[in-house]
């Protein structure tokens, strides 16, 4: 049990210390640019004075590296700084958004994981059967269709020829559960073809990998009917491989929902953050940037943890 | 017909669409029968096949010229964004592989900071700092899928680096360049390509995408992520001038999938794809 805490111990270590490049990476690429904020906000007609004095309340008179300390410091405690488009705090302005994002998130994550992993099992269980290889024709056609060719023809069928759904989607809270579902329907479901394509496709090769084991083959020659073979057998040893691709799965997710809310008019955080690429609103665009990397490690460290854990060799 | 018994139905199917494609991105402005700005119609988001084979856009314009014009941005962008990525992939990948071990390390964990950005992510926070133009998507599209394409590059890099013909040369006294250059580089081309067309997919949808979101190619010049976007008023109506350009983008992806997917002997693991 022990050795069981460390390792995880050590994985969140590593993710730490890679989320701290990363928010290195973001800050240094997004604010060593040509022409700084100061310039920005006062135009190109701004006098020398007035734009020295901006500089230094804004802090952009120092060295990089101390602007960027005191970034993360305002991170970590909570307090990323003022958005330059609108002048509210950026704590605000996300705290408002995210939970819309985590719930549109969630919801789609919830419908889709079932249904992938049992496509995925599926199709590795019957591999080279019919279900098999047309299941693989659909989901590599899946996988290489842009979300917003998904979207756009579910609005046309759904809310514009059959009527059934509203084309925006936002249920404003203490909306009735019809409310509830027709706004969502649309939005979840395009993330669903988005991410039930690749996560069937990669939980299928990880099935299919234990497969090739000599002990599945063992398995099949003492008897053990196939499901058997599948389900007791190959499926505990492919847990962490299968959490993996859920994981790396999940990345399409979060690129997905940034197409799906600029479709669909959703105010979450992926559309407040497109929004600050257009005005260059940097404190904005990089605390948005993080909490999408800082999404991704999670599940990844949830990943690593989930194989960590189904290993029976680390169970002492 | 040999070629096409490797290929099976999914695969000749695949290979016909990029062939298809690859005409269009040519000759496809040659094609067009209208000149790309021009307004051929008074109605706009006309219906298929009326006087313009896929109907009118938001202004008027013949949908199919736009389509012809767009695809050329929509390949060529992808496809030299794709080449950058495999080539600095494969170029940082084999430098890891001969170079010291510290070398190798502080390049690896960097590159996995990389990786663990979003690909989309990564290009919103680059669009935003150094702005769009067609060079900078290049650019910015082959850095963002550089560190996927190291780290497959480097795997096989390490495997070759230990093999016996390598410490032959090795043992001949033969330098790291020489090494990397004619002992590595050979023998991990093939497994690359297919890489980098798969790469190549992905450069498609996340430049569509990004002009999908206005962010992408600027005005006047439009891919087929721009079409989609600028005729989105045109939703409500089921207008061509939405769906075409957005099946058109769907056909490119599909094909060059298809023609990967079955090269690779249906294994069909596209795992790794960051």
């Amino acid at each position: 049990m022990m050795h069981i805490m460390q390792l995880i111990a050590r994985r969140a270590g590593t993710a730490l210390f890679i989320l701290l490049l990363v928010s290195a990476v973001v800050f240094s690429l997004s604010s060593l640019l040509p022409g700084d904020a100061a310039q920005q906000l006062l135009g190109q007609s701004a006098t020398p004075e007035a734009l020295a004095a901006l500089r230094e309340s804004l802090g952009l008179d120092k060295p990089g590296y101390v602007r960027y300390v005191t970034w993360l410091k305002g991170l970590l405690i909570g307090d990323p700084g003022v958005s330059l488009a609108n002048n509210m705090p950026v704590a605000e302005l996300v705290a408002e958004r995210l939970p819309r994002s985590l719930v549109l998130a969630g919801i789609a994550a919830l419908v889709s994981v079932p249904i992938a992993l049992t496509l995925g099992i599926l199709s590795a269980m019957y591999g080279g059967s019919r279900l098999d290889r047309v299941l693989n024709f659909t989901t590599l056609c899946m996988v290489a269709i842009p979300e917003f060719l998904v979207a756009t023809v579910l609005v046309l069928i759904f809310a514009v020829k059959l009527g059934w759904v509203s084309s925006l989607s936002y249920a404003p809270p203490g909306a009735s559960l019809g409310q509830f579902l027709s706004a969502y329907a649309l939005p979840v479901v395009t993330l669903f073809f988005v991410l039930v394509a690749q996560m069937a496709r990669m939980s299928r090769a990880a099935v299919l990998d234990q497969l090739s084991e000599p002990y599945v083959e063992m398995a099949v020659l003492k008897g053990a009917s196939l499901p058997r073979v599948v389900l007791r057998h190959a499926l505990p040893n492919a847990i962490g491989p299968i959490a993996n691709a859920v994981a790396l799965s999940m990345s399409y997710l979060l690129g997905g929902v940034v197409i799906v809310e600029v479709i669909f008019n959703y105010p979450g955080i992926a559309s407040l953050m497109v929004d600050s690429v257009a005005n260059r609103d940097m404190p904005l665009l990089q605390t948005c940037a993080m909490i999408f990397c800082a999404a991704y490690l999670l599940l990844v460290l949830i990943a690593d943890v989930c194989a960590i854990v189904s290993n029976p060799k680390l169970r002492t | 017909m040999n070629l096409f018994r490797t290929l099976g139905y999914s695969g000749t199917l695949g290979l016909s669409l990029v062939l298809f494609w690859l005409f269009i991105a040519l000759f496809g402005p040659a094609l067009a029968p209208h000149p790309v700005g021009e307004i051929v119609a008074w109605d706009v988001f006309e219906p298929i096949g009326g006087a313009n084979l896929l109907g009118t856009d938001y202004l008027g314009r013949d949908v199919l010229s736009r389509i012809l014009h767009g695809t050329r941005f929509t390949v060529v962008l992808a496809a030299a964004a794709a080449m950058l990525a495999g080539f600095m992939g494969v170029s940082l990948g084999i430098l890891a592989a001969v170079s010291p071990r510290w070398v190798d390390e502080s390049m690896s964990r960097f590159m996995d900071a990389l990786i663990s950005i979003p690909g989309k992510i990564f290009a919103l926070v680059m669009i935003a700092a150094f702005g769009s133009s067609l060079l900078l998507l290049i650019v910015i599209v082959g850095v963002a899928y550089t560190p996927g394409c190291y780290r497959i590059a480097r795997s096989l890099a390490v495997n070759l680096n230990q093999m016996d013909f390598v410490q032959v040369a090795r043992a001949r006294g033969e330098g790291r360049i020489y090494l990397a250059w004619a002992e590595i580089l050979p023998n991990m081309i093939h497994p690359m390509m297919t890489d980098v067309g798969l790469r190549f997919v992905w450069a498609v949808l996340l430049l569509s995408s990004l002009s999908f979101l206005g962010l992408g190619v600027q005005p006047p010049d439009a891919d087929l992520g721009s079409l989609v976007r600028e005729n989105m008023g045109g939703l409500a109506e089921g207008a061509p001038a939405v769906l075409m350009p957005a099946v058109a983008i769907a056909l490119v992806t599909i094909g060059v999938n298809l023609v990967i997917d079955s090269l690779r002997g249906n294994v069909s693991n596209t795992a790794g794809s960051v």
